[in-house]
């Protein structure tokens, strides 16, 4: 990884974070019946970082839950070992709510596809949105972001991280581009 | 016609001595230094040479279960392990019961000319332990002694009339020792490895006590017990006791009984599945002290083939018992080796002792004058034992593909060679 | 990820790690447990068979349901070991199911060892389901969790084994376990139950029920079986019941808050007592809801890895 290039730094990783929030405060009517879940794992921290800055802009915060979608994954037989399963934390119930799934990067779409899965197997939300930081295109499902952060054109060989200070061992939240991990 | 054999280390029970052996048809003519013109002239330099094998416990299975073993691959097998005699045991089917199964063992073993297979006439009818067979019409026809084998007698009661009965004969009885009740439904030693791996054990204790008891027969009946395949410490002192006594008690030992432990089954592997089970190091110990001391008389193979798809199964479901015919020179020799044998003890044990209990007198012995069966062994060649080189129907062996130090190099049958390696 | 064996036979070579992972493991999927759609489609178009040579209610019923949940189809045969020893021999029965393209074999034989003896020679993923006296590696496992979630931890507790420790794969399966974790073990048993080589195990002993259950902090009761008698390992249930039975007189000699765990079926009133089964230390109904996480985790472990 040594050609790792910081594409998004720590401001414009607030600034968009900032706009996307805005975006979601104009599409929400009904505080009460609107959720934000997080995609097991950088998903569960953005939505994080999105359900602070609503309550920073002096709005109501949105209730949230934690989707791990290891068991909904298409890939299971091609990836070399099976991923650690970690649990779901869904803890209202999904019937007729709207639900605003966050993920840090939309690529194939096959994630968001195995998340819908995991989801509706809880019940039958009234609606399911979608927001992630990083749009980088070469989707292979007919999915898309209602929220996105930056679209950004890639190779399909690069590898786009985005990091979180949580996990990832940075100070500062930010977004990467690579060749493919060797 | 005449066969030398040139620079043998020439092995017999009480001493090693150098020199030529000279065979004239099936006589051991002369032992000398001289070179003699013959037909036929081996070079034995720096070979050991011992008086034929005699194996005084195995199963050949036919007739009855040829698809194991027959008496023709029987005898490849055994002169491929330098045995030129072998008893074999009652159990095949029919049961060897009545003189004619007996005659026609004898016969084919004969025809082929192989080896001698002397077999044992069972015990009781049927070997189901309860009226003894027409032991005199057996002895009449060959047989060299009577054993139930794996059927303990288990009524104290006709082991004694069997004994008492034979004794007319000047004949013995071998016995398989095992309490079937103690034994219950045990696979292996009851032990530490038992109650680790979850098999059902089998303590010693059930070889012992049938041991003691027949041992206590013996000095009853004034008759002449031998006690197959000692695998224990306690069944070797019990036996020390009755030798002490005075009674007439002989007893043997197989290469897998002072070669293996219990620690195999850990495995599951059903080549470690025998009868009785293989047991702890310092059963080993005893079996080794017990030859030594003249406790134990005769190292005996316990041949017994089995068919892959037999031992192909459960640990619990699988037959017991390993061929070992060409398995007795090389796990010898590894004792040999250690130092825990010499080379006369090998020869006392299986071959001089084992004439004596059956009484044949031209064997067991390289001398001038005796029967020339001889075996002329290559102590230091290392092979592995493929399954081209094993010559039983069968190759239930741990030992198959393991390395081993040690074979039959010729192997002489009444004076005819009839195995070369 | 650790556990990186083709088949899940036994607890005795499991490293600490790896049974930790497969801990963590069940307790991700015991949320699964409690929703109302209780299925991912994880093993969608595996196909799992459970081949039960031995009479089993509540084990197979528990693997089924795991692999129900986790979308795979699921096939039950049950043989008697009469019926192979009569003809087919275990090798060919599951290299029969094998051929038709089975993932996973959960199997469940009378002779110990026998699981080994086909894992070693199929390719297919083989799950023990309990063998002979041997092993069963699962029960062990949904003991260590049902621990972990009631007690917070594993290791320095001290466990206690009442029964007949010389034929329960249960017993075998939990010392090994329990000693790679740094649990204190004890046996108690009628010396015609305890197996000749018991320190082979290099767990405690105790000499009767008071020591036995004085400082435990889990006690694990095993099933008395009828057949038992029949061996002459004990003489009748009643006394069975008076001198290892745990009843309400011996639960006051033990800590407040003991767990008493009982792999099932319960004979009430013979090892157990139905106050003690059924009152708040009994962990019995925990155990068995807890074992259906715990072979969701086997399957999708085993079927995931190469």
């Amino acid at each position: 990884m040594e050609k790792e290039k910081i594409l998004i730094n720590n401001a414009e990783m607030h600034a968009i974070i900032e706009r996307m929030t805005f975006q979601i405060i104009e599409k929400v009517t009904d505080y009460d019946n609107t959720y934000i879940v997080g995609i097991r794992r950088r998903g569960e921290y953005i939505a994080n970082r999105i359900i602070d800055s609503i309550s920073h802009h002096n709005k109501k915060p949105l209730k949230s839950g934690v989707l791990d979608i290891t068991l909904y994954r298409d890939d299971l037989s091609e990836i070399s070992n099976m991923p650690e399963v970690k649990s779901s934390d869904i803890g209202f119930d999904v019937n007729g709510k709207t639900i605003i799934l966050v993920d840090d990067v939309l690529f194939t779409g096959r994630t968001i596809r195995s998340a819908i899965d995991a989801l509706l197997d809880y019940g039958r939300p009234a609606k399911i949105m979608l927001a992630v930081i990083v749009d980088r295109g070469h989707k292979e499902l007919p999915i898309h972001a209602d929220f996105t952060g930056k679209h950004i054109p890639t190779r399909k060989s690069e590898v786009i991280h985005v990091k979180v200070k949580e996990i990832d061992n940075v100070d500062n939240d930010c977004v990467t581009i690579s060749d493919r991990e060797v | 016609m005449k066969t030398l054999l040139k620079n043998c280390k020439i092995v017999n029970h009480d001493k090693i001595t150098e020199g030529n052996i000279l065979i004239n048809d099936n006589i051991i003519e002369d032992i000398t230094n001289d070179n003699i013109q013959a037909d036929n002239v081996y070079e034995c330099l720096g070979k050991y040479v011992l008086p034929g094998l005699i194996d005084m416990h195995s199963h050949m299975r036919e007739p009855g279960f040829e698809y194991k073993e027959d008496i023709t691959t029987a005898g490849q097998a055994a002169v491929a392990g330098g045995i030129t005699t072998a008893c074999c045991m009652a159990n095949t089917k029919p049961v060897i019961d009545n003189a004619p199964v007996a005659s026609f063992i004898i016969n084919k073993s004969k025809k082929d000319g192989l080896f001698d297979a002397l077999p044992y006439g069972a015990v009781t009818k049927g070997l189901k332990g309860e009226e003894l067979t027409e032991m005199g019409d057996l002895i009449e026809n060959g047989v060299c002694g009577f054993s139930d084998d794996g059927y303990t007698i288990m009524n104290a009661e006709v082991m004694r009339r069997a004994l008492e009965y034979v004794r007319y004969f000047d004949s013995f009885i071998s016995v398989h020792a095992i309490d079937t009740n103690l034994q219950g439904n045990g696979y292996m030693n009851e032990g530490r490895i038992s109650a680790v791996n979850g098999l059902n054990g089998i303590p010693s204790e059930s070889e012992s006590v049938i041991i003691a008891r027949d041992i206590m027969l013996a000095r009853l009946t004034k008759s002449r017990v031998h006690i197959s395949h000692v695998s224990s410490k306690e069944a070797v002192d019990i036996i020390r006791w009755g030798k002490n006594e005075g009674i007439n008690v002989t007893a043997e030992a197989t290469p897998h009984h002072f070669t293996l432990t219990d620690e195999n089954c850990l495995t599951y592997d059903t080549n470690y599945k025998m009868s009785p089970p293989l047991r702890e190091e310092e059963d080993i110990e005893a079996i080794l002290q017990g030859f030594k001391d003249g406790t134990i008389d005769c190292i005996s193979t316990d041949h017994a083939p089995h068919q892959d798809d037999e031992k192909f199964v459960e640990f619990g479901l699988a037959p017991v018992g390993i061929i070992g015919y060409q398995t007795a020179v090389p796990l010898t020799i590894k004792r040999i080796d250690e130092g825990r044998l010499s080379w006369t003890d090998f020869a006392r044990l299986m071959s001089y002792n084992p004439a004596k209990i059956l009484k044949k007198e031209n064997l067991g012995i390289i001398t001038k004058g005796k029967q020339a069966d001889i075996v002329v062994i290559d102590a230091d060649i290392e092979y592995t034992y493929t399954r081209e080189i094993n010559k039983s129907k069968s190759f239930n062996t741990p030992f198959l593909n393991k390395q081993l130090k040690g074979r039959a190099l010729y192997t002489f049958k009444n004076g005819r060679l009839v195995y070369q390696a | 990820m650790t556990y990186d064996k083709k088949d899940f036979i036994s607890t005795q070579d499991l490293t600490r790690k790896q049974i930790d992972y497969i801990l963590n493991q069940a307790m991700s999927f015991r949320e699964i447990n409690q929703r109302e759609v209780k299925k991912v489609p994880t093993l969608k178009g595996r196909t799992i068979v459970n081949l039960f040579f031995e009479a089993s209610t509540r084990t197979k019923t528990s693997f089924e349901i795991a692999g129900k949940r986790l979308g795979a189809d699921v096939i039950n045969i049950n043989s008697s070991t009469s019926s192979t020893q009569k003809g087919e021999t275990l090798m060919d029965t599951v290299k029969n199911i094998e051929a038709m393209a089975s993932d996973i074999v959960v199997i469940r034989h009378s002779y110990s060892g026998s699981v080994k003896f086909v894992a070693d020679n199929v390719d297919a993923h083989i799950v023990n389901a309990g063998d002979g006296l041997n092993e069963h590696p699962t029960q062990c496992m949904l003991d260590l969790l049902t621990i972990k979630l009631q007690k917070g931890r594993l290791e320095g507790l001290n466990v206690t084994i009442i029964g007949d420790i010389a034929h329960s794969r249960v017993a075998r399966s939990n010392i090994w376990a329990m000693k790679t974790y740094g649990m204190n073990v004890t046996l108690f048993a009628p010396p015609t139950m305890l197996p000749v080589g018991v320190e082979a195990f290099g767990v405690n002993t105790a000499k009767n029920m008071e020591e036995a259950v004085a400082n435990a902090d889990v006690i694990i009761m095993l099933r008395i079986q009828r057949e038992r008698m029949a061996k002459l390992l004990i003489p009748s249930e009643r006394e069975y019941s008076k001198l290892f039975g745990l009843t309400p007189a011996v639960m006051k000699k033990a800590k407040s808050d003991v767990m008493v765990m009982h792999p099932g079926p319960i004979n009430r009133g013979v090892e157990l007592s139905s106050i003690v089964a059924d009152s708040s230390n009994s962990a019995i109904l925990d155990q068995v809801e807890n074992g259906v996480a715990v072979r969701m985790a086997v399957f999708s472990f085993l079927a995931m890895s190469k």
